[in-house]
């Protein structure tokens, strides 16, 4: 539906220079949530809209050449494992569902490794919500893909 | 056989009432989670996870399970809606047929 790029020179910058600062934020945000307000759902949807942003001023073609719409449900799988796996890896290692201190990662010990664990984890929520919305976008454009 | 679905939600929503009488008060300091879980949560965090933001600790360790939960739903809804907008080919020679066997029963 949205076939070609938005006629308009400042519309254009403008994205164009948000964008990778819209991706920034957002790693900040996943990454950050350990110490401020944020975290895994919060950063996957400004990821998300990082990309909801290309396909609206880009178009078609150049947006769907950047990120393939194929991805989105790949991306939202691949977090939910990183989220499932990291609850049943630990059960393997001696410990109970979702205990991150059993984690197999030998040179990290105790907290530090649950705090470790979080972030596995919230990178694994970031991912999902990330994928999802997109996926949602995409299927609400009703392109054929 | 709808109209018996009728005294069963009556039935379950009286349930319901009369449970939520021996709920404590809303903020009682009483409370059973407010006499031994919410303060080991926020003594113990640092200690426990050496992460100074509580929410995150709650939420994606001590209480890390709701939160699987949460994503899955997340993620379910999401190929729900693809499901519901995705683009099928109309097939119209298989044809649909609308009377069941079942409905006899």
């Amino acid at each position: 539906m949205i076939k070609e790029r938005y006629q308009s020179i400042i519309v254009q910058t403008i994205c164009s220079l948000l964008i990778p600062f819209i991706q920034l934020f957002a790693l900040y945000v996943i990454f950050h949530g350990h110490y401020g307000p944020g975290g895994g759902f919060q950063g996957g949807v400004l990821l998300a809209v990082s990309v909801i942003l290309q396909r609206l001023y880009l178009g078609k073609e150049v947006s769907y050449q950047r990120f393939s719409p194929k991805l989105a449900p790949v991306f939202g799988a691949i977090g939910m494992l990183i989220f499932g796996l990291s609850g049943l890896i630990p059960m393997v290692f001696g410990g109970s569902f979702l205990d991150y201190a059993y984690l197999p990662i030998f040179w990290v010990h105790g907290a530090e490794l649950r705090s470790l664990g979080i972030l596995i984890v919230e990178i694994g929520i970031g991912l999902t919500v990330f994928g999802t919305l997109v996926l949602i976008f995409d299927n609400l454009i009703g392109e054929r893909w | 056989m709808k109209w018996l679905s009728a005294p069963v939600m009556i039935l379950f929503l009286a349930l319901m009432v009369y449970a939520t009488g021996g709920l404590p008060d809303h903020a009682d300091p009483q409370a059973p989670a407010n006499t031994h879980v919410t303060p080991t949560y926020i003594e113990d965090t640092i200690e426990d996870t050496h992460t100074p933001n509580i929410v995150t600790s709650v939420l994606a360790d001590y209480r890390g399970y709701d939160t699987l939960g949460e994503t899955v739903v997340i993620f379910t809804a999401g190929l729900a809606c693809v499901l519901i907008l995705m683009k099928r080919k109309t097939n119209d020679k298989r044809a649909i047929p609308k009377h069941h066997s079942s409905d006899d029963m």
